[in-house]
């Protein structure tokens, strides 16, 4: 493995309440955009994008009174870059629902070149045929390398490609921050 | 904790963390088996060569599933209709099939030390899927994984190991890895199916099968090979099962209720297992076979999913 620089704080982009705000900004514009929560699921990228498909699902309970189903996606089996990081690590995925006929909203929290999402869109549709598939993404910090473009956008974050973006969350963190990190030998 | 072995060869030369790892791995691929389509790309553009010169049914046909689950092109080489027949040595046939830039070769060999000449030989990386009396790895891990799924942990388990022990590397490949995450092994068999200095592997022996079945969690059965018989290291078939065999009868006055029963098949019904016990409620001898093609997922993964600066 190489080793990885360490990284300071650059600047926070969100705090706890712009973090919430915009989660729930993104809940609304779902449903807006989806006519209501019928045939809706979550399905999170390990593992972040899990935490938030659970927080999304939980807003959409409390506006529209629907009970989402969230599943979770592990795409390491799928990525275009398995040979150059090393062994792989495999979690898992775990949809525990049919994702056929179902408008299927992908979360995760930073879109950075795209091809993550590459990735995800293969292994769900090799576990079906889903209606259509939508990207929820809560930071989105540019440089794509794919032609890939998030549905909803927490915040849109123009970054440098040797900065990178930390998403801090409660369950994982104690926190819930979004930053920019640099490397300390700047 | 990352891999960073070439080869699986043993479960001996592992430590606990990489047993874990590669059972971590090998539970999380399980889900591949109930998709409606049973493909994932990870090892697109890989070769497999499934190199058997022992009869084997399960193992071979689980490590090909498992590279074409993970879409790998899998080649079968098995020593009957190949020029192993026609006289030629073993590391001639493996330097021939090296020649075909395979990216994992699975060997099975009736010689101990037979995938390790051939690690040390091959720059490709090298399966141990049987060798000889000495391990067979992937057997231990599913092992392994089936008793993680059933019992949720390791430490402080104990388990009977009944049967052949000299002739078995089943046997030999679970102590190592039983071992080493914490369990509590006793061997048991007739006096001439346990080898001298058994108790150096950190075991215990005993002589009876109602004293080894006693309150432990639990019962691995090992196939009884019927050329012992021949060879006379035990009388006959019917006084082996007569003393040996697990019946309901023996369970029910010895073992706990929730013991798990395991073989690594191919079962011989009447001998060491009767069929109610074969097919019974304690029973998860099936369930070990499905988690076979999991644990193969993970090794081939793990082995040939990485060509980087892993090591």
């Amino acid at each position: 493995m190489t080793t990885r620089p360490r990284l300071r704080e650059k600047a926070q982009v969100l705090d706890d309440a712009a973090l919430d705000r915009a989660l729930t900004r993104i809940a609304h514009e779902i449903l807006e955009r989806n006519g209501g929560a019928k045939d809706l699921a979550f399905v999170g990228l390990r593992t972040r994008g899990v935490t938030l498909a659970h927080r999304l699902a939980a807003k959409i309970a409390a506006i529209d009174g629907a009970h989402l189903p969230v599943g979770t996606l592990d795409i390491t089996l799928y990525r275009d870059d398995l040979d150059m990081r090393g062994a792989p690590v495999v979690r898992g995925t775990d949809i525990p629902f049919s994702i056929k006929n179902k408008a299927v909203v992908l979360v995760d929290d930073v879109l950075f070149t795209g091809r993550t999402i590459r990735a995800a869109l293969d292994a769900l549709i090799d576990l079906g045929r889903p209606l259509m598939i939508q990207l929820a993404i809560l930071i989105d910090r540019g440089h794509r390398e794919l032609p890939i473009r998030p549905d909803y956008v927490g915040k849109n974050l123009p970054t440098s490609r040797r900065e990178s973006v930390a998403v801090r969350l409660r369950e994982h963190d104690g926190e819930d921050r979004v930053v920019i990190e640099e490397p300390e030998e700047a | 904790m990352g891999w960073t072995r070439k080869d699986l060869l043993s479960i001996r030369e592992l430590d606990a963390a990489e047993i874990v790892l590669l059972v971590e791995t090998a539970a999380s691929l399980q889900e591949i088996a109930g998709r409606e389509i049973k493909k994932v790309p990870a090892l697109r553009g890989k070769t497999i060569v499934n190199l058997f010169y022992e009869n084997s049914t399960r193992t071979r046909t689980s490590f090909e599933i498992a590279g074409k689950w993970l879409s790998a092109d899998v080649v079968n080489f098995s020593a009957g209709g190949s020029s192993a027949a026609k006289g030629e040595s073993f590391i001639d046939t493996a330097r021939n099939i090296a020649a075909m830039s395979p990216d994992v070769v699975v060997v099975r060999h009736a010689s101990a030390g037979a995938a390790e000449i051939l690690a040390r030989t091959l720059p490709c990386s090298i399966v141990n899927a049987g060798d000889g009396a000495h391990e067979h790895p992937t057997q231990a891990l599913l092992d392994l994984l089936t008793i993680k799924e059933h019992k949720g942990h390791f430490e402080g388990l104990s388990v009977a190991i009944v049967g052949d022990i000299t002739h078995s590397r089943v046997a030999r490949s679970n102590i190592h890895g039983m071992r080493k995450l914490g369990m509590t092994v006793t061997v048991a068999g007739p006096p001439t199916l346990i080898p001298p200095f058994v108790q150096e592997l950190g075991v215990k022996v005993a002589y009876r099968l109602e004293d080894a079945i006693r309150d432990v969690d639990v019962i691995m059965m090992l196939r009884l090979q019927q050329e012992r018989m021949s060879s006379g290291l035990i009388p006959s078939l019917r006084e082996y099962s007569r003393y040996w065999g697990l019946t309901l009868d023996k369970l029910r006055a010895e073992a706990r209720p929730d013991v798990l029963i395991m073989h690594p098949g191919p079962v011989n019904r009447g001998v060491e297992l009767s069929p109610e016990v074969a097919d019974g409620p304690y029973s998860v001898i099936l369930d070990q076979v499905a988690k076979g093609v999991a644990v193969r997922m993970g090794v081939l993964l793990l082995l040939a999913g990485a060509r980087g600066e892993a090591a």
